[in-house]
């Protein structure tokens, strides 16, 4: 096993070096050091004792050979085995380590470029997505007034996906968030003597603000990721070129089923997702507060202001809206490798919660500017 | 031993041993029973209809597909060892080439050749860069396409680079998946020498997947047909054309085999 090497320099004005046994990839190191010598003599190898070599071993053997050959050395291979011979011919003078890696150049400049290019980049993708939208808008437009064929099947079986297959998780985690605000706010409350104001608290939070929120950041985590990773795929596959010369719009095709399936199913999701939180908050005053169902649902009447339900549910569409389009929009931009399908997915998810968040703040100021406290 | 058989005898010095092998999905099963050898040093070309399980084959073999029923021995070693020390061991003993390269997309080329030279040997840095071009040169490609990321490779030298990453470790059995599948017939050409060439020189077993009848003629020792879940016939391409089998007369008998076979374009070369 392994490999040896040895060195002599008796001869007349010529350093002679013997190798034998397994010149391999295993112990390439190895070689390469002990065939790492100063030129200074015309160089002769002896491969006569070599049992077997790779491409590994030829390329030590090779890059000693180029090396005393640029110092102005002759050097001879002797005692080959024809195909020891043949691969090192083969292989020939190996090529001088190329950069492993793309040269990035000066570190501070890198990171003025990097940060330039941020800027760059996000001003040119705020341009798509205005680019984006107006094109959607145009498409929507155009289908909601029947100059566009509104494709039916595609926007139910996305409303099966974004809604129906979400009802689970979205029941439960309305549910806990339901739980432990009425338990929370029950706690605090209590120093006042006022607990059974927890019922307006749980009532008024969930109908106009949680309910609706946590249900579209729930969404955005489940559908929109799915729409920007599929649509991402679809161009990586060049399925979305296919449409295009198929003569169907992408836009039409995939984008409006999908805007139109969330902002839809959002409204539903909405009030559904509330009125789970209602059921939790109604099972903890029941339990902790010995208020029975009836009580609690006739309390809940008397607090929540019809305003309250509206406003709630004006908000699903406009939320619905923007996490499709900003799905839809991430999924269009994913270009030539599977990384960039994934970067996109976090920026579709991340960019629609924020968005979804800042809409949020706006409703509230508007409505309570417009006096709907 | 019937002509033609896919079974070599016992005494032979094997490199792959397929024996009884049973593949399937769901309810259906692709390979039932299926025998094959491939002698140490040989190149073996596979060659079927489209579904008939070549690439099925491939991927049981070197385990990324499970197997039903039967036995694959890799120089000797019981390929299917649950134990995964065992499997670690033998997964050194090949290279494989994917259709597309399978290049990973947040490495560079050189890195890429690193991954399998990290991952079983310890080299230092410098020696590892001067492999991975040697590598590079190896398989015909610019040696400035080291610090290069796949996506900003064309198809066939993705393919080239996916072959140099196959070869990092000089395994001494190589799979390719259609080789030279998407190239043009100069690159496809200089494919078929470059493997006749790391054949001869270093004693390579090859085990391809290919319907490019050229590279069958020009580098495969033996051509194995794989059809109604078996292999139905091993050899040599003049033997295959003389089997009584109507889809492989028709392969090698239709207007590209016989093209492909006046015009021997591994002769010329």
């Amino acid at each position: 096993m392994g490999s040896s090497v040895s060195w002599n320099d008796e001869g007349a004005g010529e350093a002679r070096v013997a190798l034998a046994g397994r010149l391999t990839i295993d112990d390439v190191t190895d070689l390469a050091n002990a065939l790492a010598r100063q030129p200074a003599a015309p160089l002769v190898v002896d491969m006569g004792g070599v049992t077997a070599i790779d491409t590994a071993g030829a390329w030590a053997v090779n890059r000693m050979v180029r090396e005393w050959q640029a110092a102005g050395y002759t050097a001879q291979i002797d005692g080959a085995a024809p195909d020891v011979a043949r691969l090192l011919a083969a292989l020939g003078a190996p090529p001088p380590a190329a950069p492993v890696r793309p040269d990035l150049g000066n570190p501070i400049i890198v990171q003025l470029e990097r940060i330039g290019r941020a800027v760059y980049g996000q001003a040119h993708n705020i341009g798509l997505f205005l680019a984006f939208l107006g094109q959607t808008l145009v498409v929507l437009g155009a289908t909601l007034i029947g100059r566009r064929p509104l494709r039916w099947h595609a926007v139910v079986h996305q409303c099966e996906v974004i809604a129906v297959n979400a009802l689970g998780i979205i029941a439960l985690l309305l549910f806990l968030v339901g739980l432990v605000i009425a338990q929370q706010g029950a706690v605090q409350l209590r120093q006042f003597g006022a607990e059974v104001f927890t019922v307006n608290l749980i009532g008024r939070a969930t109908t106009r603000e949680l309910g609706i929120l946590l249900t579209a950041i729930m969404v955005a985590g489940r559908s929109g990721s799915a729409f920007a990773a599929q649509i991402g795929s679809m161009k990586l596959n060049q399925e979305i070129d296919a449409l295009r010369t198929i003569g169907l719009d992408p836009i039409e095709v995939l984008v409006i089923p999908r805007v139109i399936a969330c902002s839809l199913m959002l409204v539903g999701l909405a009030f559904y997702g509330g009125l789970w939180a209602l059921i939790a908050g109604g099972f903890y005053v029941w339990s902790d507060l010995s208020m029975p169902p009836a009580a609690y649902i006739t309390r809940l009447q008397e607090v929540i202001l019809q305003s309250d339900f509206a406003i709630g549910l004006i908000k699903a569409p406009v939320f619905g809206f923007i996490i499709a389009l900003m799905g839809c929009f991430h999924g269009f931009q994913a270009s030539s490798n599977a990384e960039s399908v994934g970067s996109r997915t976090t920026q579709a998810v991340v960019e629609s919660i924020f968005l979804v968040i800042v809409f949020d703040a706006f409703f509230a100021f508007f409505f309570s500017f417009l006096g709907y406290n | 031993m019937e002509p033609l058989s896919p079974v070599l005898p016992d005494d032979a010095d094997v490199a792959v041993r397929v024996r009884g092998l049973v593949t399937g999905f769901g309810d259906r099963t692709l390979h039932d029973h299926l025998d094959l050898d491939v002698a140490r040093g040989e190149v073996l070309g596979l060659v079927g209809g489209s579904g008939s399980g070549k690439s099925v084959l491939m991927r049981t073999i070197i385990g990324l597909n499970p197997a039903r029923a039967g036995r694959i021995e890799i120089f000797g070693a019981n390929a299917l060892d649950p134990d995964p020390v065992a499997r670690r061991n033998l997964r050194r003993q090949w290279g494989v080439l994917f259709q597309e390269g399978a290049l990973f997309s947040g490495l560079t080329v050189a890195e890429n050749i690193e991954v399998p030279m990290r991952e079983f040997l310890s080299l230092p840095e410098p020696v590892m860069a001067e492999l991975a071009c040697t590598r590079l040169r190896q398989v015909g490609l610019p040696v400035d396409a080291a610090a290069k990321y796949p996506s900003e490779l064309s198809g066939g030298m993705k393919k080239r680079a996916g072959l140099a990453r196959a070869l990092a470790l000089d395994p001494p059995l190589l799979f390719l998946d259609e080789p030279t599948s998407g190239l043009d017939p100069i690159s496809a050409a200089g494919f078929d020498n470059l493997i006749r060439l790391l054949k001869d020189t270093l004693g390579l077993t090859l085990f391809l997947i290919t319907h490019d009848l050229d590279t069958l003629i020009a580098i495969c020792d033996r051509v194995a047909v794989l059809g109604d879940g078996k292999v139905l016939a091993c050899g040599t391409v003049d033997q295959l054309r003389a089997f009584d089998h109507p889809w492989v007369q028709e392969y090698f008998g239709g207007p590209r085999g016989r093209a492909a076979t006046t015009l021997p374009r591994g002769e010329a070369a």
